[in-house]
């Protein structure tokens, strides 16, 4: 019942937006709409603006990083309308060093969640007022929330007692950063035991 | 050029704008943040806040960590009220997985939301007294928080980070001499609220610092991604334990507060008044946990540890645990969006699952947030002195703003 009202939304906005909407799908009780970059201002005008949908509120804004895919990062946005209750996804997708336009003139509230997402995957936003740093510290250099980021990170602060005040140093780890590797041995893993490696080239 | 030596030209003083950092130690700026202020004067002209002192990388670090492993976390996010957040959490897991809980368990669940609710209101209108001058109010306020804090510990072990609702259910059941004491204890709670209005809501300092400060209208509300009390305040009645009803909060009654004037007087009313809502949801959940006494708390299944009693005899049951603790359950691949009525607000999760036993990406949608990001709009054209109050009013906590 739900995912048929959904359904009949994402068709209603894929007619009246064909130049925008590449295909919307419903998963888990929530509709998506993969839209093109450019598009995104006047596609998210119209959820605005429509009568039929009413997304006057932006909910979150964030990326996800795949670092496999040619186009990189998706830019995902969550709307809700308190009219129709009803949530909406809205996703593009672009690629490393590529821009997405701002979104800030209709939702101010955009403002600090792209530029929160600029400072954790290094997405840029065409427009955008103030595009600064906002989580990580004064001065930090990389985009941490990238998959190839390590999470222990390159650097380290430390108070020097020679100069009298924080510095920062190359990160060093008493041990080393632990991955477990929790594939099942009954389940394909493929472990060479230390002396079977002739074996293998033998056969 | 300081404004001390008269201009030579015309005698007059120049007059320029001036910087103030207000914080990172400032104590009404609630934590940890660093706001520089433009002043002409005593009007605020411009408002930066500088956040992420407090930033931890916890959407970072919960990529290399089970699913299991990443609930503490979420405690972390927003300390005031840490089960609320631990909630949206398991829902999001408990969606993408399609597991249903018991209905004990989403009774206990229900039960600590709502006292979550109650800790956060009680710091939060404390500290906003506090934030004008009122200095018993929050004391009282501390000594009610203290017995819930034990409610807390009695519950989970822990006073703050409780580590108790569990994807598939909560942790333990509660024992019954602790729902009785629950309930004992919120009989008498209203009386503490009331105390704490008497010194409040008449109170002409409290009136003539709050009143008409910090207006938030409807349209600006929803510009700015504002949700909960802010919302609220504006005259929009949205709470999501009502229109977009999770868990069994559509079996309870209760009303929610809806402002007229949108300042932050009103947040203040608002907030009394939720707490008083709290404590009826709290009795009817009680009542209704009578009714299922003995019922077991978690959904038996892959994303739960199995009954002590069967590891004794079970070899399928220890390996399970075993796994469980070890390797963690993997969620199918697929993405989902989570979001609860925290006290805040809004408190959303967006996870993105790829099959493993680790989330691909999880990303923490907190209220304050968006409520801070207004603050650069609200905050113009007040005085200095409503800057306190304004965030005190916005409820503001940087464990969930920074993350």
């Amino acid at each position: 019942m739900m995912n048929e009202a959904l359904t009949e939304l994402g068709g209603l906005i894929e007619a009246k937006q064909p130049d925008a909407v590449r295909r919307f799908e419903v998963a888990n009780d929530e509709l998506t709409v993969w839209v093109t970059p450019r598009s995104i201002p006047a596609f998210v005008e119209f959820l605005h603006n429509d009568s039929g949908c009413g997304f006057t509120q932006m909910i979150d804004l964030t990326c996800v990083d795949y670092p496999d895919r040619p186009k990189r990062f998706e830019v995902v946005y969550h709307f809700l309308s308190m009219v129709h209750n009803q949530r909406i996804c809205v996703k593009t997708d672009l690629k490393d060093g590529d821009s997405v336009p701002s979104i800030t003139d209709l939702h101010p509230s955009a403002n600090w969640f792209e530029r929160e997402a600029f400072d954790m995957y290094g997405v840029k936003f065409e427009n955008h007022p103030d595009l600064r740093r906002l989580l990580t510290d004064y001065g930090f250099v990389g985009h941490p929330l990238r998959k190839d980021f390590p999470t222990s990170g390159y650097v380290e602060m430390h108070y020097d007692e020679a100069e009298k005040r924080c510095v920062y140093r190359p990160v060093t780890l008493v041990q080393e950063y632990r991955q477990f590797d929790f594939m099942s041995p009954w389940e394909g893993a493929e472990y060479i035991l230390p002396g079977d490696e002739k074996q293998q080239e033998g056969n | 050029m300081d404004g001390s030596t008269p201009d030579a030209l015309n005698g007059k003083k120049s007059v320029r704008n001036f910087n103030i950092n207000f914080g990172p130690q400032h104590p009404s700026a609630h934590g940890v943040l660093r706001m520089v202020l433009e002043l002409d004067g005593e009007i605020v002209e411009r408002a930066d806040p500088h956040v992420g002192l407090l930033h931890r990388g916890t959407e970072k670090l919960m990529e290399s960590r089970t699913y299991l492993q990443n609930l503490p976390y979420l405690d972390r996010l927003d300390y005031v009220a840490p089960m609320n957040q631990e909630h949206a959490y398991c829902l999001a897991i408990e969606k993408l997985t399609k597991v249903e809980i018991p209905r004990r368990a989403s009774l206990i669940r229900v039960l600590y939301s709502e006292i979550g609710r109650i800790l956060n209101h009680l710091l939060n209108v404390g500290s906003q007294g506090m934030d004008v001058g009122a200095m018993t109010p929050n004391v009282w306020a501390f000594e009610a928080r203290e017995s819930l804090m034990i409610f807390y510990e009695r519950a989970c072990g822990a006073r703050l980070h409780a580590n108790y609702f569990r994807p598939g259910g909560v942790h333990q059941d509660l024992p019954q001499d602790l729902i009785d004491d629950i309930g004992t204890f919120m009989k008498t709670f209203p009386d503490t609220l009331d105390d704490m209005a008497s010194l409040l809501t008449e109170n002409r300092i409290f009136r003539q610092r709050n009143v008409d400060i910090g207006v938030v209208t409807k349209e600006m509300a929803q510009q700015y991604g504002m949700t909960g009390v802010m919302l609220r305040s504006s005259g929009i009645a949205w709470d999501l334990r009502r229109a977009q009803p999770y868990e069994c909060y559509d079996e309870f009654e209760f009303q929610v507060p809806v402002g007229k004037n949108g300042d932050c007087f009103d947040r203040y009313l608002m907030r009394m008044a939720e707490m008083r809502e709290s404590v009826k949801i709290i009795l009817q959940a009680i009542e209704k946990l009578n009714e299922c006494k003995g019922e077991d708390v978690l959904a038996r299944g892959k994303l739960t540890p199995p009954k002590r009693g069967d590891m004794k005899t079970s070899m399928e049951a220890l390996i399970h645990h075993f796994k469980l603790y070890t390797e963690g359950f993997h969620v199918p691949a697929g993405e989902v969006y989570a979001s609860i009525e925290a006290p805040k607000g809004e408190f959303g999760v967006y996870l993105v699952s790829d099959g493993t036993n680790k989330p691909y990406k999880v990303k923490m949608r907190a209220p304050g947030y968006a409520h801070l990001a207004a603050m650069d709009h609200m905050g113009t054209g007040h005085q200095l002195a409503d800057i306190a109050a304004l965030i005190g009013s916005m409820d503001v906590v940087f464990g969930e703003i920074d993350r």
